[in-house]
């Protein structure tokens, strides 16, 4: 009798997972972000309304149990304010904001050209190309990064190059400034800014631009007017896929840029780290979100619209 | 008083006129293949000329190179007098209509008009009012703010249309203008873009693959194969004279037979074929050799199909039993087995038969018969 049900049960499971396996497949990783992205946020969040304290963990509780079973919610701002006050984080928003910025533009300016010459190529060359795009990623960021420091420090091999060659006495200050920071992100972000432009106009007809040519269009005008608005969505897309984790890198700044440029991650590596401040480093996390949620609801307004009109 | 010639609705036939397009021995290669292989054209101002032929026999090569989009790599394309080899396509004097239309989907139907008039830097209020012009003409005045992707197919073609003509283009050039759309379209609209051209004075050169269209536009059609021209010659010319067997079988049907030149006489040709066995008597001279093998053909429509002999001759006449009958409404088209050729005879429904014996049936025994004028000699 219990096989009968058993079986009975199979059959019936077999059917739900016929009929929603569709679902299910969403379902997977939705539970996944849901387990690995959105509780640790509120997590992070319920930090960042706390106060730091000496003791493991080295803040408040949310929540506290008074006498007779009353239930205490205590919730503090000041770490908001305080990043507001304090401008050391303000600064460094705003510096953070500026490198991903030009960075990004960087990136753009470096990258546009090349997924358009890529996309012109002949298939078996487009192939080798988007091939070598793809090629850095074979080898581990952090040691790309570390091979970027032998090439710019003081006794690195561009400036021994340069001495050796006469064309300067003293080695350029190259590593931790400004420009290996910039050096390191737009190499690094590259391939993130060519791909989805390369998508994009992969899927471009050529023929608008011969028509724009046939109504009288100059290049460069075919260009502004025609190009441009038609590659737009994969401009927004590349630029975002630059700019967001770009604002909040760590490891670039910090070993190319050592103590002189100020970025989030490091900042909010030190909170947590040699402060150990968990609640204002979580308060800082929070507002980078909330920096970088902006953009992002940019993107989705966009493709929302792209859709809409194909 | 001699009568003088007219020749504005036939300016090919004028020996003072000068061709407004002019290609000098124009080729275009692509590697090895070579796509356009030295063709003469000469095109006369107002003329609606349709360059003719199958995928891949140069025609969108050619019609690519009048605009600019493909350099020849011989030969020389003048147009109006210039020489066009080193002039840009913004440049030239000439407007395209693409076949996909290649309207811009990120802007509305009037900024697509507009586009060519702002690039020669013509005051807004000009380009306004032009723009407004077109689009009335084109009957989309409505649709001025819509985007390409909410208009129909048809009013596609038309935006299309207004975008290149509101230049005011010397020539327009046409790729397979009524390809996308359906065959109710195609014909109002083949009507539409006569008048249009005959309203406007704008010359029109027009590449298609559909031959009716092509009967039914142009004044003049050049036939393409392999990258070089078949017969150039007005619809008429060509389909009553088509002078190869491939110009014959392309711009309608046509049956062929192979025979040998019996007699050649100034105002007439005799032509005996073997399979079948049929002499062929033409009432107009050509100039061919006695003796010489050629071929004959002899139109469909051309052909008088009956249960009894038309006459006692036996010259242009076959007899052959039906082998197959298709009734298409306004006409009938027989196969006819005649010895171990199948012909194909057109017959218009003109009149029910009363008389049940004449009905033509299956494996019926008829004759077919032709007028002396209907048949033709091809070169090859």
């Amino acid at each position: 009798m219990s096989t009968a049900t058993e079986s009975g049960l199979q059959h019936r499971l077999a059917a739900v997972l016929q009929k929603n396996w569709k679902s299910l497949i969403v379902f997977v990783p939705f539970f996944w972000l849901l387990i690995f992205f959105l509780a640790p946020f509120f997590i992070v969040f319920k930090i960042s309304l706390s106060e730091a304290i000496i003791a493991s963990p080295p803040f408040m509780p949310m929540i506290e149990w008074a006498d007779e079973g009353v239930m205490r919610i205590k919730l503090v701002f000041d770490n908001f304010t305080y990043l507001w006050e304090d401008d050391l984080y303000f600064n460094t928003y705003l510096s953070s904001l500026k490198i991903s910025s030009i960075s990004t533009v960087l990136c753009l300016l470096i990258g546009y050209p090349m997924a358009y010459a890529i996309v012109r190529a002949q298939s078996t060359t487009k192939n080798v190309l988007l091939m070598l795009i793809i090629l850095p990623f074979w080898t581990s960021f952090l040691l790309r990064v570390y091979a970027w420091m032998g090439l710019l420090a003081d006794q690195g091999t561009i400036n021994n190059l340069l001495i050796g060659m006469g064309f300067i006495d003293e080695p350029i200050r190259l590593l931790y400034t400004d420009f290996a920071v910039y050096v390191g992100i737009v190499y690094t972000y590259l391939p993130f800014m060519i791909l989805p432009l390369y998508a994009n106009m992969e899927k471009l007809d050529w023929t608008l631009l011969e028509a724009a040519a046939d109504l009288g269009a100059r290049p460069f005008t075919t260009f502004l007017t025609v190009t441009i608005p038609m590659t737009l969505p994969g401009i927004i897309a590349g630029s975002l896929l630059v700019f967001i984790p770009a604002t909040g890198e760590y490891v670039i700044p910090d070993l190319l840029g050592g103590g002189n440029v100020l970025m989030i991650g490091r900042l909010l590596y030190n909170e947590f780290n040699a402060n150990v401040d968990w609640p204002v480093a979580s308060a800082v996390a929070i507002a980078l979100l909330l920096v970088l949620v902006l953009p992002m609801m940019l993107y989705q307004h966009v493709q929302g619209k792209e859709t809409e009109a194909s | 008083m001699s009568k003088q010639p007219n020749y504005t609705d036939r300016p090919w036939m004028d020996p003072d006129a000068e061709p407004f397009i002019k290609v000098q021995s124009v080729s275009k290669q692509f590697g090895t293949f070579t796509a356009v292989d030295s063709v003469d054209l000469d095109i006369y101002k107002g003329e609606l000329f349709s360059l003719l032929g199958g995928s891949g026999c140069g025609k969108t090569t050619l019609l690519r190179m009048l605009a600019g989009f493909e350099t020849p790599t011989s030969g020389n394309i003048f147009i109006d007098g210039v020489n066009m080899n080193d002039v840009p396509p913004y440049e030239r004097p000439v407007n395209m209509m693409f076949q996909s239309y290649a309207l811009f989907p990120h802007m509305s139907v009037e900024k697509n008009v507009a586009y060519g008039l702002q690039r020669d830097g013509i005051a807004a209020s000009e380009v306004k009012k032009r723009v407004e012009e077109m689009l009335a003409m084109v009957e989309l005045s409505q649709f001025a703010k819509r985007k390409p992707h909410q208009l129909s197919g048809g009013q596609r073609q038309r935006v299309a249309l207004a975008r290149a003509l509101v230049k005011q283009p010397k020539v327009l050039l046409l790729d397979e203008p009524l390809g996308a759309l359906d065959k109710r379209l195609r014909e109002q609209t083949q009507f539409e873009l006569m008048n249009l051209q005959e309203q406007l004075g704008i010359t029109f050169v027009v590449v298609t693959h559909d031959q009716e269209e092509a009967m039914t536009l142009s004044t003049r059609i050049a036939v393409m194969d392999v990258g070089k021209f078949m017969q150039i010659g007005t619809p008429t010319e060509i389909y009553e004279f088509p002078e190869t067997r491939l110009v014959a079988n392309f711009i309608g049907n046509a049956n062929m037979f192979e025979g040998r030149v019996t007699e050649n006489g100034p105002d007439h040709v005799v032509i005996n074929s073997k399979n079948p066995t049929c002499e062929f008597y033409i009432d107009h001279g050509i100039s061919i050799q006695e003796g010489q093998k050629t071929w004959v053909a002899v139109r469909p429509e051309k052909i008088k199909i009956s249960k009894e002999p038309h006459s006692a001759e036996n010259a242009n006449q076959m007899k052959g039993i039906v082998h197959d009958i298709g009734y298409l409404g306004k006409v009938s088209t027989y196969r006819v087995m005649v010895q171990d050729t199948l012909v194909e005879v057109t017959s218009p429904n003109q009149s029910r038969p009363k008389d049940s014996n004449l009905i033509i049936d299956w494996d019926d025994e008829v004759y077919l018969s032709w007028d002396a004028s209907s048949s033709v000699v091809l070169s090859k």
